[in-house]
This record gives structure tokens, C-alpha cells and sequence, in this order.
């Protein structure tokens, strides 16, 4: 194994959506800096948007909202656990970062007169921009990326980051998953990119890369900020999502709902008044199939054939381009069939919930030189154009806060313990393949986390991946490609840790079907109205702390505050 | 320990009369976001070396000559 040493002032770890951004802006707001942006896979193709987006969630437009209204929809969304100082710096720099997208090329659905034709999805807002030829998007961040001179590096894995004795962040280490070099990268700042933790339930399709999430986003960002001391906020608010069944993708309930498609149970009669995917919009879609009137359906076929076919343009072109071979194979047609649905695997994610790694507004972790950005950064529900602007927050922070702070000394230690540890499944003639070690480990994350949580269930759940635990050390790799699966199973196992000590740590229930305890089954405002935070200890325990909300910036009317609490359609009683 | 090898249906087929590999094209190689695609040197045409299919369709999409086609994996379908 050949040790392949790189420097660099700003490190961007992650490709995707929110990694492109911040290097450009760090780039921007410094030109002198050398910006690295690594990649697991190609930034041509990587990340969430790989085959782009078909539009903005959360567009806070003027006109239409206001970043202050929005914060507060955000903060009832998440049921009131919210840093509302980092929801509201989304929401006031929305905007601007549309502006940027529309510069660079981006193409936003506008009406006659020009403006931007914002659509109503949310419970009390209106957010929804259509981009239909989003399909372009990951072109657009690789010509920016090449005109501000990033230096991108693709097919490298990071494993770690690397820790200069003050406790900074002071580069990475992983390796390449083609050659199996070690890759030792120094930098002054590192901003980790790196997506949701979306390989941590098994799909119900028994497939191991059938996930809602771009398989590559396996928990790689939590793990290694997990073992850098940053603490992670909301583990325990899971990512749970209404997905076509087995497709395992999103029904698409924001792009057809402005044009009166709707989910429906199977009578074919709405049941919740809003298809704004929350906790609580779970937790009746839960009830619908334990009621007896699953499958819940998106239903499109009482529309005009002129609408269905513009939805089949978008949904067959954008983000998930398979769907329609899917239908095809199965005969659904949105004109004559409603299209099933289910509850997709656990994950953590907080483009769609709340759980991350915890930043403030200005993208830092609790680590100095150590930023995060996008669904694996704690600022909830904050989709595609949160991670933009918050990728944007990070690469101008970095940038800034190299020019302030050295490195101190780098122990080699670190260095040579991550070597022999990425090494040693390449090492081993004999022992367990990660594709057998991930799919046990998978399928109990499902038999033991999967809400409703059981306190025992979980405690079995702590049993049986300790188990597994020691099966790591017995991990087998043929080639680099299959070591890239070793090294990422263990960030989902570590993930599968964190979900279980978070989850057991919150006694009561919130968020919906997110968090729904059966041992503590309300919500407890006395003694839980607070984040709950994960951190490694400086002897390698887990620990899960308490820390107080934020006091709110933006206070909430009262009839605000239950607004997410009143999902499900209330029928009148007939009269006689 | 031994191993067992277990026969796999894969999703990505490569028309290999299309396939314009042995002149050196790596594009679908080169984007798969899981990076399961492989040349065979042998007979210089690209195919699926590991059964880790998101079927987000990169390969299909940004082939050069259309050689590729995804299928949904057949748990799936």
C-alpha cells in the first residue's frame, strides 16, 4: 500500500451539492487559497443530484414569503427543536443563492411576466419552485468548479480527519478505491460534504443499493465527524420518507400536488391535508397502513392528460429518470393505476428531518477548522438550496479563518493507526465479505430501530450490533473497490450506534413517526424541550448530552404552534 | 473459510457492437457514481463488475455512442 501525501489550504470533502458550492466560494472569497475538492465517486456525477433536481423545496422568494415566515413554518415543522438563528440564515440568503443558480444557468419555471412561478406544498407556505430542465444542474456546478480553478480529486475515500495536537482539524486520511493507495491530505480547514447517512435501514426490496438516498452517502460525514469530538444534534429525529414501494423513490407528491395529484389511502380518499413530508405527515401515512386502508397511493389518474403528461416529462427526466421504466415494468400508467407507496429504511438526514452534525449559522461545528454543509449538517429540513447556501456560509468562513489560524503539530501516530486500519481488510486471505457484514448489519438496524421504537428492541439492537462489531475486525477485501465497502460499513456502523444511543436517550416521543417511543408515548415539553446531543468522549465512549434550545429570534402566535399537529383530514359528521 | 460464488442477473448491459471502449472511452466507467463499471481488457468493451446499482442512469444518459442500458434490478422490478 503506497502513502500518496497532498496539501491543501481548504479541503471540501464531498462533490455533490453543497461540496461544489463552498469550493467555489472559498475559491471566491480568497484566490490565492488552494481549494481541493475530494470525491468518493466524480464530481460530474456524484452526490444526491446526480441526475439533478426537478426543483427547489424551500425557495423563499419575496412576494410569495419571507424568510421570517419561514423560519417559523420550519421551527412548527420540526416541533419547536429548532436553532432558529440557522433556519433564518437559510431563509434570508435563499434568494441570493437562487440568483446565483439563475446566473450560472440554472433554469427556474417563471410565468408570462418574468417572475419566479412559485408553487404551495408546505401547511402554511409557499416554497415550491419547478425547475423542469433541472436535469442540467450537475454540468453547471463542474463549469463553475473549472472556472475557479478548484482542484478536484475524484475516487478518493475519506476514512478520517486528520487532528493536530491543539484538537484543530488539520487535513484527512483515506484512500483510493482504485489503486488502494493510503491518502494522507494536510489542510487549514476541512468542510465535510458528505450527505446523509442513507445506507442504514435495508430496504424492504432486500437490495442493498435500493435506498432513498445515493448509496455513496453512507454515513461517511457522521462517522468521521463523530470520531474528530463534533458533537451531532437530533440523531434520534430519523429520516423516514413516503416512497414509491420497492422503486424506492420519492412518489413526488411536491412536484404533482401543485397540479392536483394527491396521496391517498386505498379507497382512493385523501387523509391528511398536507403532503409536506414532516414527522407528523409520517406518522398519519403510518396509521393509514395500520388502520387496515393501506397502501397509500399517490393518485394522478383523475387528471387532465395534458398535466399528466407535463408530470411524466419532469418525474421521467429529473432526480430519479428510472422511475418510468419502473411503472413501464409493472404496467402503471399515472393515467388508469394509483402509484403504491410505503415507508422507506431508516437514515439520518437533515435536508429532510433534523439529524446532523451540529453547526451553528456560519457552518462550524464545535470542531475549530471543521465545517459541514448540506444533509449531513444539523440545519433542518434544508434540501437541495439549504445545502447550496449553507455550502456557500462554509467555503467563505474556511476561507477566512485559514488566513487566521496555523496548524499545530500533526502526532504521526493518527496517521499510522488509519493506515494499518484501512489496510488490514486487504490484508486478510480469510474472514467475512462487507457485503454480507453490511446486510446483516442493515437488516438489524430494521429489526431493531425502525419505529416505533421499543426500549428492549433497542437494547437487543445494542446486543446484536456488538456482535457485529467484532465481526469487523475479521472484514475481508479482494480489491480496492470492495475495500471502499469495508471502510463504509463501518461508518454505518458507527451510524447504526449513534441511532440507538440517541434514540434511547430522548424519553418521550416527538416528531411524529420520526421519533415515536412506545415506552414514553407523548411528548414531554418539561423535561425534553431541548436538542439532544452525541459526542465521542476523550476515552471513546458514547456520550448523549442535553443542550438547551436556543432561545427563539422569531417568537411563534399560537395558533402557529400546532399547525403540524392537524394533518389529518377531520371528516364532518353527516347530517341527518 | 471458504467462499461460494453466487450467479447475479446484473441491471447494466453493454451492447458490446456499440461499445467503443477499446478505443480508449471510459466515459461510463468514469461516472457511475458507485463505481461498479469495469472494462474487460481483454475484449476492450465495458461491463458490470459489481452488483451495486443505484439505477440513477449516469452510465446510459452520457454514453457516447448509446451502448448502455440500465434495467431496474430485478428485486426491484
Amino acid at each position: 500500500m503506497k502513502t500518496i501525501e497532498m496539501e491543501t489550504d481548504v479541503l471540501v470533502v464531498g462533490g455533490g451539492t453543497a461540496g461544489p458550492m463552498a469550493a467555489v466560494k472559498a475559491k471566491e472569497k480568497n484566490p490565492k487559497l488552494k481549494v481541493m475538492l475530494l470525491e468518493k465517486a466524480n464530481v460530474k456525477r456524484s452526490g444526491a443530484i446526480s441526475m439533478g433536481m426537478d426543483g427547489l423545496n424551500n425557495a423563499v422568494i419575496d412576494g410569495h414569503a419571507t424568510p421570517e415566515q419561514y423560519t417559523k413554518e420550519i421551527t412548527v415543522a420540526n416541533d419547536g427543536i429548532v436553532n432558529q438563528k440557522t433556519v433564518y440564515a437559510y431563509a434570508s440568503n435563499s434568494f441570493k443563492t437562487i440568483e446565483q443558480l439563475d446566473r450560472w444557468g440554472v433554469k427556474f419555471e417563471k410565468d408570462e411576466t418574468g417572475d419566479y412561478a412559485v408553487r404551495k406544498v408546505h401547511h402554511i407556505g409557499t416554497y415550491v419552485l419547478p425547475m423542469p430542465e433541472g436535469h442540467h444542474m450537475k454540468k453547471i456546478l463542474y463549469r463553475q468548479l473549472k472556472r475557479a480553478r478548484v482542484e478536484v480529486v475524484n475516487r478518493v475515500v475519506g476514512t478520517r480527519i486528520l487532528m493536530d495536537s491543539e484538537g484543530k482539524a488539520a487535513g484527512l486520511m483515506g484512500f483510493d478505491c482504485r489503486t488502494g493507495d493510503f491518502v494522507v491530505i494536510r489542510a487549514r480547514a476541512v468542510i465535510l460534504c458528505c450527505g446523509a447517512a442513507g445506507r442504514l435501514g435495508l430496504p424492504t426490496s432486500g437490495y442493498l443499493f435500493g435506498t432513498y438516498e445515493n448509496p455513496t452517502n453512507a454515513g461517511d460525514g457522521y462517522a468521521m465527524a463523530y470520531h474528530a469530538g463534533a458533537e451531532l444534534a437530533n440523531l434520534e429525529c430519523f429520516q423516514i420518507n413516503p416512497l414509491i414501494k420497492d422503486y424506492n423513490g420519492p412518489a413526488c407528491a411536491y412536484v404533482t400536488g401543485p397540479f392536483g395529484g394527491y396521496t391517498a389511502n386505498n379507497r382512493g380518499e385523501r387523509f391528511i391535508e398536507c403532503d409536506y413530508w414532516s414527522g407528523q405527515m409520517m406518522w398519519e401515512f403510518y396509521q393509514e397502513l395500520q388502520g387496515g386502508k393501506g397502501p397509500v397511493f399517490l393518485k394522478l389518474d383523475h387528471l387532465a392528460e395534458e398535466t399528466i403528461a407535463d408530470i411524466e416529462t419532469i418525474l421521467h427526466t429529473n432526480e430519479r429518470p428510472s422511475r418510468g421504466r419502473f411503472h413501464e415494468g409493472r404496467g402503471t400508467n399515472y393515467r388508469q393505476k394509483m402509484i403504491e407507496m410505503h415507508i422507506s429504511e431508516i437514515g439520518f438526514c437533515s435536508g429532510h428531518s433534523a439529524s446532523g452534525v451540529w453547526v451553528n449559522e456560519r457552518a462550524e461545528t464545535t470542531v475549530p477548522g471543521l465545517y459541514a454543509a448540506g444533509d449531513m449538517a444539523s440545519v433542518p429540513h434544508n434540501y437541495m438550496l439549504g445545502a447550496f447556501t449553507y455550502g456557500w456560509f462554509a467555503g467563505e468562513n474556511a476561507a477566512t479563518y485559514v488566513g487566521e489560524s496555523a496548524i499545530a503539530a500533526i502526532d504521526p501516530a493518527q496517521i499510522e493507526a488509519e493506515r494499518a486500519r484501512i489496510a488490514a481488510p486487504l490484508g486478510r486471505t480469510d474472514g467475512i465479505p462487507p457485503s454480507q457484514l453490511e446486510y446483516k448489519l442493515r437488516r438489524m438496524a430494521n429489526d431493531y430501530l425502525q419505529p416505533p421504537k421499543v426500549t428492549r428492541k433497542m437494547e437487543l439492537g445494542l446486543e446484536r450490533f456488538g456482535e457485529i462489531g467484532e465481526d469487523i475486525d475479521h472484514l475481508t477485501a479482494a480489491d480496492p473497490h470492495e475495500l471502499m465497502r469495508a471502510m463504509e460499513v463501518q461508518h454505518i456502523y458507527d451510524c447504526a450506534l449513534m441511532a440507538t444511543h440517541a434514540s434511547l436517550f430522548r424519553q418521550e416521543s416527538r416528531w411524529g413517526l420520526y421519533h415515536y417511543r412506545v415506552d414514553y408515548p407523548e411528548r414531554n415539553d418539561d423535561e425534553w424541550f431541548v436538542h439532544c446531543h452525541l459526542r465521542k468522549t476523550a476515552d471513546g465512549r458514547m456520550e448523549s448530552i442535553r443542550r438547551p434550545v436556543e432561545p427563539y429570534i422569531l417568537p411563534l402566535d399560537e395558533d402557529e404552534k400546532t399547525a403540524y399537529q392537524r394533518l389529518r383530514i377531520v371528516k364532518q359528521a353527516a347530517t341527518a | 473459510m471458504t467462499y461460494a460464488t453466487q450467479r447475479t442477473s446484473v441491471p447494466v448491459k453493454v451492447d458490446e457492437d456499440k461499445c467503443i471502449a477499446q478505443k480508449g472511452c471510459t466515459v461510463c466507467v468514469d461516472v457511475c457514481p458507485l463505481d461498479v463499471l469495469a472494462i474487460d481488457m481483454v475484449k476492450g468493451k465495458a461491463f458490470m463488475k459489481y452488483d451495486e446499482c443505484w439505477y440513477c442512469l449516469p452510465c446510459e444518459t452520457d454514453c457516447p455512442t448509446g451502448a448502455v442500458h440500465v434495467d431496474i434490478p430485478y428485486l426491484l422490478r
